[in-house]
């Protein structure tokens, strides 16, 4: 059995305009491990993230899934172990109604249609949206909309979760709820964010990339504290870091 | 561009009705979409001096929206607003026919009032028809219908996408269109070369997001083929239902019922 | 522009309606063996994106007025005449359905003016050989005005040809030419313009969409001529039928084709519906038709004719009006008693 390992070796791209936006990334993620991207816009985030998934081919260097080198062989089972969540709900969510939406994934798959009902119905209540299920997406609140695409990738039961700034266009509540959400997944998780007091609360390890370089890969904590590198890559320490200009409580 | 406003409103307004829960929105889409062309059929094919015999079909109506729950000030407005171009073509109809046709009392009629009345009424029961099938099945059910009677399925999943993203894609003109109205403070038109960009960008924006959808399609096994719900079996019920109301409408449509009504009741005076 | 049911036959209607269905069968059968998934989310956006764009008004330049796009000659050239034909039905079932721009039976008129014209000629014969592969600024100007113009002026002969066979509207044929040319002359040279500024606006911005929906798809293997011996097929096919149908039932058609052919009435065929319908009319003796004279030529025909189409009488007029009166009245209150049913609810 695979140990659902992301691995990425060396990975370069080069848009047709002639914009590198990755060169040379390496690194290596394990099972179960939570780890947050972040970077500054146009750091080259989202073209790492469609690499995961298949949508783009490395054009040097390799990305492995699991046990399997990205090829056009092998990109069905790439996007069945990854499941990818968009930054744009509404570019996710396209069927007419949240069930054929969650049910679209499963169906592709070619499972009996008992089990695609099973897998929709347990996708839905794992984010907690079951009373959503005849609804139309577009008549769904952000916080809603960004639970069933959730529950989209699911109900295609994916080990590894890549996400494209979950807690955007989210109020506070809506991104509290959606941070207790993802805590509870056992899936390896990588996040693109610029959320970092999420990362704080979500990811152990965190990977700084700029200009499509890896600036830093290490320990949230660790890399969070090194005010130097935050600055350079554009970044702010999270807010819960910073001193409270209220009432003087130092940071933690 | 109050017009991209109501047009938003009424569409989600539509929208709503269909949620509704009544016999009719109970009733199996195939049957709803099927019963509404036969209405129609029968209502065109009348002469085009006809006036009198299609008013049975305004009562099929009226009991349809009440059945249905369709608020009729709805449907009222509704057909108040796109009227116009009924009008404007039928308008000249009293002046080109002016052969008279009956005689109100002392006061001659000539067939071109009485076939503009009727392309009134007909515009009137073709669009209100249309209204309450809408109203009472959603747009996703008459697609599902239409689909099940050989509308091909690329065609189907066309229809439903467009539906979903219009949602989207007005508010994202909206946007746009605001931002430049708050920039061009005399209230001015917009002129051509503007609106190209506008346009243009709300374009650029589109095709964008198409990507991303197909991208998002492909991430969850997509192979071209969209697979919908399938429908429920079409019972011998609904068959039953179905010439059931096909009977009832070509009955109106042959036997005059309003005549009859009238004929009966100045008989019962006479 | 757009064509309504209530001025519509079922001959005319029936047999638009056919020759849609089948354009878009074959549009729907192209389309999936071109085996280009990405198109199926494209032209779903690009229809939700038409009818944004619709909402938006431009002022034409040296009137007052405003105008909006149309948007057919944009779809067909980012996306080829058969997806674009299919994008454009849907906008236009939307329409009809929401909007009630149209009807359900004109809706096949609406699809074959405003998609069929401007995808399967003034695109493939118009726009393509002017704006050519090698594309310039200059030639997409002039292509698609060209193009958006002569579409236009397709779609408003195909409306003034369907409402004057159809027989409701009393317009004559060359009044309706008249007024309608020049107009859509004026508003397909808008629908140019605006094409072009927005296609130019693409064009600059992001050249490479154009190159990729330009060799998207070969147009070499569209067969014109099958289209076209298709669409005559199916019009002949229906047009057959359902004129077969409608002159067993004393109706609209009549009217058309006795002022085209200049006789008050065609001989009621002698068996068939009408013949046991009429023969059913004898015998229950109250299906009069509605009794309306015709003053001209009556006497001549009045024997081949169901004698009660063309007697004024006027007790079945009073018991018309008081009839229909009744009616009405009694839709009405079916509308208040639900009404002050769900107020109780």
């Amino acid at each position: 059995m695979s140990h659902h390992i992301v691995e990425v070796q060396n990975l370069t791209h080069t848009y047709p305009d002639g914009t590198a936006a990755v060169r040379g990334i390496s690194f290596r993620i394990h099972h179960g491990e939570s780890v947050a991207v972040v970077g500054a816009n146009g750091a080259g985030k989202s073209t790492l993230l469609l690499h995961l998934n298949g949508y783009l081919t490395p054009q040097s260097g390799t990305v492995r899934i699991g046990d399997f080198p990205l090829t056009r062989e092998t990109l069905r089972d790439i996007r069945r172990t990854v499941g990818m969540i968009f930054q744009d709900p509404d570019d996710q969510l396209f069927m007419p109604t949240v069930y054929e939406d969650v049910a679209f994934g499963p169906l592709n798959l070619g499972l009996p249609l008992e089990e695609v009902e099973q897998r929709v119905q347990k996708a839905l209540m794992r984010v907690g949206v079951e009373h959503l299920r005849e609804r139309p997406p577009y008549k769904l609140s952000g916080g809603e909309k960004r639970a069933v695409s959730i529950a989209t990738v699911l109900a295609m039961s994916p080990d590894i979760l890549v996400m494209d700034e979950p807690s955007s266009n989210l109020d506070p509540r809506a991104r509290r709820t959606l941070i207790e959400l993802l805590a509870g997944f056992q899936h390896t998780k990588i996040i693109a964010t610029h959320d970092l007091d999420m990362v704080l609360d979500l990811c152990s390890r965190t990977i700084v990339i700029r200009e499509g370089q890896i600036m830093a890969d290490g320990p949230t904590t660790e890399i969070f504290q090194n005010d130097q590198l935050l600055e350079e890559c554009h970044l702010e320490k999270p807010m819960r870091m910073q001193a409270c200009p209220l009432c003087n409580r130092p940071s933690i | 561009m109050a017009k991209i406003d109501t047009a938003f409103i009424d569409l989600g307004y539509l929208d709503t009705l269909a949620t509704g829960d009544s016999i009719i929105h109970r009733l199996d889409p195939r049957i709803k979409v099927l019963t509404a062309a036969v209405f129609v059929i029968c209502v065109v094919s009348f002469d085009k001096y006809v006036i009198g015999a299609m008013l049975p079909f305004v009562l099929i109506l009226s009991l349809l929206m009440g059945l249905g729950g369709i608020p009729a000030h709805f449907i009222l407005k509704k057909l108040a607003l796109v009227s116009p171009f009924a009008i404007l073509l039928g308008m000249f109809n009293p002046f080109l026919d002016q052969q008279t046709l009956l005689y109100l009392g002392p006061l001659p009629v000539s067939g071109g009032w009485l076939s503009f009345l009727s392309i009134l009424l007909r515009f009137c029961l073709t669009v209100g028809a249309m209204l309450i099938l809408i109203a009472t099945t959603g747009f996703s059910g008459v697609c599902m219908a239409m689909e099940k009677m050989g509308m091909p399925k690329i065609f189907a999943v066309q229809l439903l996408l467009l539906y979903r993203y219009i949602f989207v894609l007005m508010d994202e003109g909206q946007r746009m269109y605001r931002a430049r109205a708050l920039r061009s403070f005399q209230g001015r038109g917009t002129d051509m070369k503007t609106f190209g960009h506008l346009i243009g960008g709300l374009l650029l924006r589109t095709l964008d997001r198409g990507q991303r959808i197909h991208l998002a399609m492909l991430c969850r096994g997509f192979d071209g083929t969209i697979r919908t719900r399938r429908a429920p079996q079409f019972t011998i019920r609904n068959m039953l239902l179905f010439f059931l109301s096909c009977l009832i409408l070509i009955t109106i449509r042959r036997y005059d019922c309003s005549l009859l009504l009238g004929q009966l009741l100045t008989g019962f005076v006479k | 522009m757009h064509m309504a049911d209530a001025l519509l036959s079922p001959a005319v209607g029936g047999t638009l309606w056919a020759a849609t269905a089948g354009t878009i069968a074959f549009c729907a059968k192209k389309v999936q063996r071109d085996l280009d998934d990405r198109k199926v989310p494209l032209m779903g956006v690009l229809g939700a994106f038409i009818f944004a764009a619709q909402m938006i008004n431009f002022t034409i330049p040296a009137t007052g007025s405003s105008g909006h796009l149309g948007g057919g000659m944009i779809l067909a050239i980012l996306l080829g005449p058969h997806a674009a034909l299919l994008t454009i039905a849907s906008v236009l079932t939307v329409q009809s359905l929401f909007f009630a721009d149209g009807g359900l039976l004109a809706l096949g008129c609406n699809i074959f003016n405003l998609g069929v014209f401007p995808c399967f000629i003034a695109y493939p014969l118009i726009y393509k050989p002017i704006a050519g592969d090698r594309k310039s600024p200059m030639r997409i100007a002039v292509g698609a005005t060209l193009a958006g113009i002569v579409g236009l002026q397709l779609g408003a002969l195909g409306v003034v040809f369907e409402t004057v066979l159809s027989g409701i509207s009393e317009l004559p044929l060359h009044a309706f030419l008249a007024a309608m040319l020049p107009i859509h002359l004026a508003i397909g040279l808008v629908e140019g313009l605006v094409t072009t500024a927005v296609v130019s606006f693409v064009w600059k911005a992001r050249p490479e969409i154009l190159e990729f929906s330009a060799t998207l798809r070969p147009l070499g293997n569209l067969s014109l001529t099958k289209v076209l011996t298709g669409f005559a097929l199916a019009a002949a096919i229906t047009g057959g039928v359902l004129s077969g149908l409608a002159s067993s039932f004393p109706d609209g058609l009549e009217w058309a084709m006795a002022k085209t052919s200049g006789q008050e009435e065609l001989e009621a065929p002698e068996n068939g519906i009408h013949h046991l319908l009429a023969d059913l009319q004898a015998k229950t003796a109250f299906l009069p038709d509605y009794s309306f004279g015709t003053n001209e030529h009556e006497p001549a025909t009045q024997e081949t004719t169901p004698p009660s189409w063309l007697t004024v009488d006027k007790g079945t007029t009073v018991s018309g009006l008081v009839g229909g009166g009744l009616t009405l009245i009694l839709a009405i209150a079916i509308g208040f008693l639900f009404r002050n049913r769900r107020q109780i609810m």
